[in-house]
This record gives C-alpha cells, structure tokens and sequence, in this order.
C-alpha cells in the first residue's frame, strides 16, 4: 500500500514528467496484461466447448437425440452398440441430491455456529480443520466409502449391497462439506456488526439474530457456497466410480447401485478408441455435464441479483 | 472436466511397485549387473494380467538395471486402444484383439503382433457362507442377464443374487460375455444377450473380490490369480450333465475346466531390443514358474 502512493504523490506533486510517463507506460502495460489475462480464460472455455461440440456431436448422426437422452441402454461395446444416457443422468440426479441434502443444512449450521457462536479460539482451530476436509484426495475418499461406508449403508437400510447411490452420496456429501462450510462462514462473517447489535436491542435472542438477520444478510454468499458445493457432487469422478455400484439400470432410489455421468465417462473412456462411436458418445455425455453445470451457475446467478436487489430496496 | 485422475489408483501401486525394484536394483548409472540391456518401455492392459506383468517386470529390472518397464492395468479394451494409438509399447490383454481393432490398428499404421505368455481360469466366486457349491453355463448366463434373481432358483438360500462385473474397459467384461453369457459354442449360443442392467459394473478386480469377500449374496467373475481364501471359487458344468469342475491349474491344463482363456500380449511388429529380452524372459522356464506362483496357469 504504502509503496504505491509514493510514487503517485511523486508523479502528482513533482515537476518530473519524465516519470510520470514512465508511470503510465507501466500503467499501459499492465493493464494489457490483465485484459490479456482475462481473454485468455475466455479462450480457454470457448476452446473447450468447442472440442466438447466437435467431437461430441457427430454422435447424434447415429444416435438420434431422442434415443440419446431418453434411451435406457448402454452396451457401448456390442455389436452393433446402443448409447442411451438416462440411466447415468438419473444417477448424477440421485446422488448430488443426496449429496446436497447432508451437505447443505449441516454445513451452513456448522458455519452459522462457527461466526456467529463459537469462541474465537474455537472458530480459529475448527475452520483450519474443516478445510483440511477438502484436502482429502478422492481416491482415499473412495477408499473409505468402500471398505468403512458401503457396508454400514448395507446393514442399516437392509440393502443387497452398500454399493449404491447413498453410499456415493454421503462421500460426497464429506467432500462439499468444506467449501460450504469455509464460503459460509466468509460470507456470516462480512455481515456487519451493527446488524445483529440492532437485532440485539430489539430484544431478539442470539437463535433470531442469526436466523432473522445474519442468515438472510449473507445469503448470497451462502447461495453460492451451495452452488459450489452442488458443482463439486456434480463432477467429482474417482469416488463415485469406486463407490456408486455401476449398475445400467435407471435407479428409482437412491438406495440402488448407480453410474452417474462423470463415472461413465471415465469407466468408458479408456477403451474407446479416438474418433470412434463410443469416443464421440462420451464427449456427448460430457457436453451434458457441462450444460447442466452452466445451469447451475445461472440460476446461482440469478438467485444473487434477486438477493441484491431486496436488499437495495 | 477430463482432468479427472483416471484409475490413477491402479497406476499408483505399480509405479510404487516399480520404484521399490529400481531401489532394489541399486543406483542407476552404476555400471555392472546384466548383459548392458537397457531403455525403457510400458505395459497397458488387462487388470488381470497385471499382478503377473507386474512380478515379471520387478524381476527383469532387478537383472537388468539398466531397463525401466512402466505396468498399468486398466483393462484390455483401454491396453488394445494404446496400441492402436501408439501410446505403449506392450498391450497386455485378457481377451484375443477383435478384427475391428486389427483394422483400426493397421489404419494407424500397427501391426498388432500377438504372444501367449499364460492361460487363466476364469473363477467364478461366492461367499464362503453361501451354500451354493455349482453353476452352469446356462444358469450364470441367467444370474447375469437378471433372469434368475434369487439364489433359491440354483438351489441356495432365498436371498437375492448381487451380481458383480468388470466395466466395458475389461477383457474379462468381454471374455466373460462371450463365452458364459452369451454361451459360445453351446447348443444355446445367443448372441444377442446382454449384462443384465441391475448388473454391477466395478472398475477393478481386486473391489470385485473385495465386495464378494463381505457381501453374502454376491457373485463375481475374477482371474484365478486373484482368488483369495475369503472368497469361495464354484465348480462349473459345462452342461447339465458334465461333472462340475474347480477352476486349477491342473483343470486349465488338461482342458476339463470350461472357462479356461490366454493372457496375451501385443506388440507393435515383432518385438526386438529389451522389449524382446523381456518376453523372452517371459516365456522362459524362469518367468513360467512365476506364473504359477502369482496363481496363473504356465504354459506347456
């Protein structure tokens, strides 16, 4: 901070103009740099949608849309093969809600506890640890969901195998669980003080000033912790694959093994040779992922201008 | 979105596998040891050939510190499509290369060269609890098309069948289709049948295995090199009424076991150099007796 208002006054106050034009040729250059920055992530994105469109599309020259999306089987590697993707979407459908059902109300109870309630040292020990959580690789994630989860989720619901779309839910559930809780807990934090000190001296109890005023206060921040949280179940792959059971059948609950997108393309993706059928049908699938994480990010988007604008009024 | 780490699990043990032998070997650049072979080559494949790529490798490189060899397996169909797209240097395979992928591996200017380097007899394993002791060809092609749901139907327990597969990426996936679902060479041969959908589909093996060890009600499809105690091998009937065999060596040997197949690999043109020696070494006397020991049938 302080060395670059030196400069500034120097450039302001003194008579040099030779520095101040070397000051804004600097200025010049960085704000190319910056715009170049920016372009560059646009870039990127639109290269990958456009690979996703090349190479995904020529599916739907042998597999109507229609089959596509609402066809039930998948036997990529018959002859001749079939590519219906609804069974894998139902299952990312079932395990994200899954996921975002532990997820949500247990991570944003656990950052209203740690901004609101619990001791600075607590909040100072607790919220490192919590995002430890999220360092977690998700092969060892797997791991743990299959050797400790699956057959606690057997027994405690009767199921012929723990293997199932709840078991891979409630791994992922763990792992949103940091970034709702951390984004959360940033954003109860950034509410200012003299709100709840209003709520106070109207005489509301700590539980109303948090679930009146701090809550509702920072729920744009919150909304878009879930929208992360919701975009991590979405496509985490390695835990899901190890976890879900990987059955083709269109699950009818959650407590049925399952293959959600991202499993499918990475259990597929290997043997498909490039530019073949099966190649050009996961790119499909991963064009449909894609869209329905651009729609998660919309409606975010949208639930934070409505948020913006009740509180401008 | 395709950044996610594919298998990296299967690759991780291998690497760390590969790591202990080169330790093992010594420093590199040492001189002595061997008779100067050396390079670096991979080994894509089959989950099941893996274990056995994996001691042969150790082995080799122990001899010959000089040559570093890279084992991953995950699965044949992903090993044949590294050879078509040039990416390894021996594809190890479950399953004999379909004249499609000859095809595609010719247009990509390969010429898959095939090596028989074990036999395997495919297991099929229950719960050491289930009661069940022997299967059919037709009664598992029913289990794995879902046509018989409940182990009371083959003369078990009233329980339902969870039925455990390879995914698509496997050999064993498509050896296993062939031959016991679709029944290849029976008199009921269909081969318009299909992996039922209630059918689980696991990445490897070894979670296959896993899964039956503490699952009751399971049934799984694994190579005979990775039947542990935990899990109960069924003997198998070629027809009603041939007598059930259990899958052994011995049974691979003398043919009497049904679902006995090659583990293969494929090279790109005969191979030479210290690809050569290795499989050489391979199919010697000395890397045959490996076979059995890692529980895989050796050659004649």
């Amino acid at each position: 901070m302080l060395g670059q208002q030196v400069p500034v006054a120097t450039a302001e106050a003194g008579p040099d103009k030779g520095l101040r034009r070397r000051w804004r040729i600097g200025e010049k250059f960085i704000e190319g740099w910056i715009f170049l920055a920016g372009l560059l992530a646009i870039v990127v994105l639109l290269g990958i949608i456009a690979l996703l469109l090349k190479e995904g599309l020529p599916v739907f020259l042998d597999t109507p849309p229609w089959e596509f999306f609402f066809g039930t089987k998948w036997y990529p590697v018959s002859e001749p093969p079939t590519f219906g993707i609804m069974p894998f979407f139902v299952s990312t459908l079932w395990i994200t809600l899954v996921a975002t059902a532990i997820s949500v109300p247990v991570g944003v109870a656990c950052a209203a506890y740690l901004a609101e309630v619990a001791p600075n040292k607590v909040r100072e020990t607790v919220k490192p640890i919590v995002e430890l959580l999220a360092g977690i690789p998700s092969v060892v994630m797997g791991f743990i969901g299959l050797m400790l989860l699956s057959p606690l989720v057997q027994s405690a619901f009767n199921l012929n195998t723990g293997l199932c779309g709840l078991s891979a839910g409630i791994m992922l559930s763990l792992m949103s669980l940091p970034i709702i809780v951390s984004v959360s807990e940033d954003a109860l934090r950034a509410v200012p003080d003299q709100f709840r000190q209003a709520s106070y001296a109207l005489g509301a109890t700590r539980w109303e000033t948090i679930i009146h005023v701090s809550i509702p206060a920072a729920l744009s921040g919150i909304t878009a912790a879930v929208m992360l949280g919701v975009g991590r179940a979405i496509g985490e792959t390695m835990t899901v694959l190890m976890v879900a059971g990987g059955a083709l059948a269109v699950p009818l609950s959650p407590t049925e093994p399952m293959m959600p997108m991202t499993a499918a393309i990475a259990s597929g993706i290997g043997n498909a040779v490039r530019g073949g059928l099966q190649y050009q049908a996961l790119f499909a699938i991963g064009l449909v992922l894609f869209v329905l994480t651009l729609a998660v990010n919309v409606i975010a988007d949208r639930v934070l201008e409505r948020q913006k604008r009740k509180f401008a009024r | 979105m395709f950044n996610n780490p594919i298998r990296k699990w299967l690759i991780v043990p291998a690497a760390v596998l590969m790591a202990a032998a080169i330790a093992l070997a010594g420093c590199p650049g040492g001189g002595g040891g061997g008779d100067g072979l050396s390079g670096s080559f991979s080994i894509i494949g089959s989950n099941t050939v893996t274990p056995l790529s994996s001691v042969w490798a150790e082995d080799f490189m122990k001899v010959n510190p000089g040559v570093s060899i890279a084992v991953s397996g995950p699965g044949s169909g992903a090993g044949i499509a590294s050879l078509i797209n040039g990416t390894t240097d021996i594809c190890q395979a479950s399953r004999m290369i379909r004249q499609t992928e000859i095809d595609s591996a010719r247009a990509n200017g390969v010429e898959p060269y095939e090596i028989q380097v074990a036999t395997d007899a495919l297991s099929v394993v229950v719960h050491p609890s289930n009661p069940v002791l022997e299967l059919t060809i037709v009664q598992l092609s029913a289990i794995y098309t879902n046509r018989i749901t409940n182990w009371r139907e083959v003369g078990g327990n009233d329980e339902p069948i969870v039925v455990i597969s390879r995914d698509t990426n496997s050999g064993t996936h498509v050896f296993f289709k062939e031959h016991v679902v679709q029944m290849k060479g029976l008199p009921t041969e269909d081969k318009t049948l299909e992996y039922g959908s209630k059918v689980l589909f696991l990445p490897s093996t070894k979670e296959g295995v896993d899964e039956v060890a503490q699952n009751p009600n399971a049934i799984f499809y694994p190579g005979l090199g990775y039947v542990t105690e935990e899990v109960k091998p069924l003997a198998i009937k070629a027809t009603a009424d041939t007598p059930g065999v259990l899958p052994s060596v011995e049974t691979a040997l003398d043919g009497s076991y049904p679902i006995a197949r090659p583990l293969l690999f494929y090279t790109n043109g005969e191979p030479t150099g210290a690809v050569r020696a290795f499989i050489d070494y391979c199919l010697s006397a000395e890397g045959q007796a490996k076979v059995t020991e890692v529980g895989y049938v050796p050659l004649q």
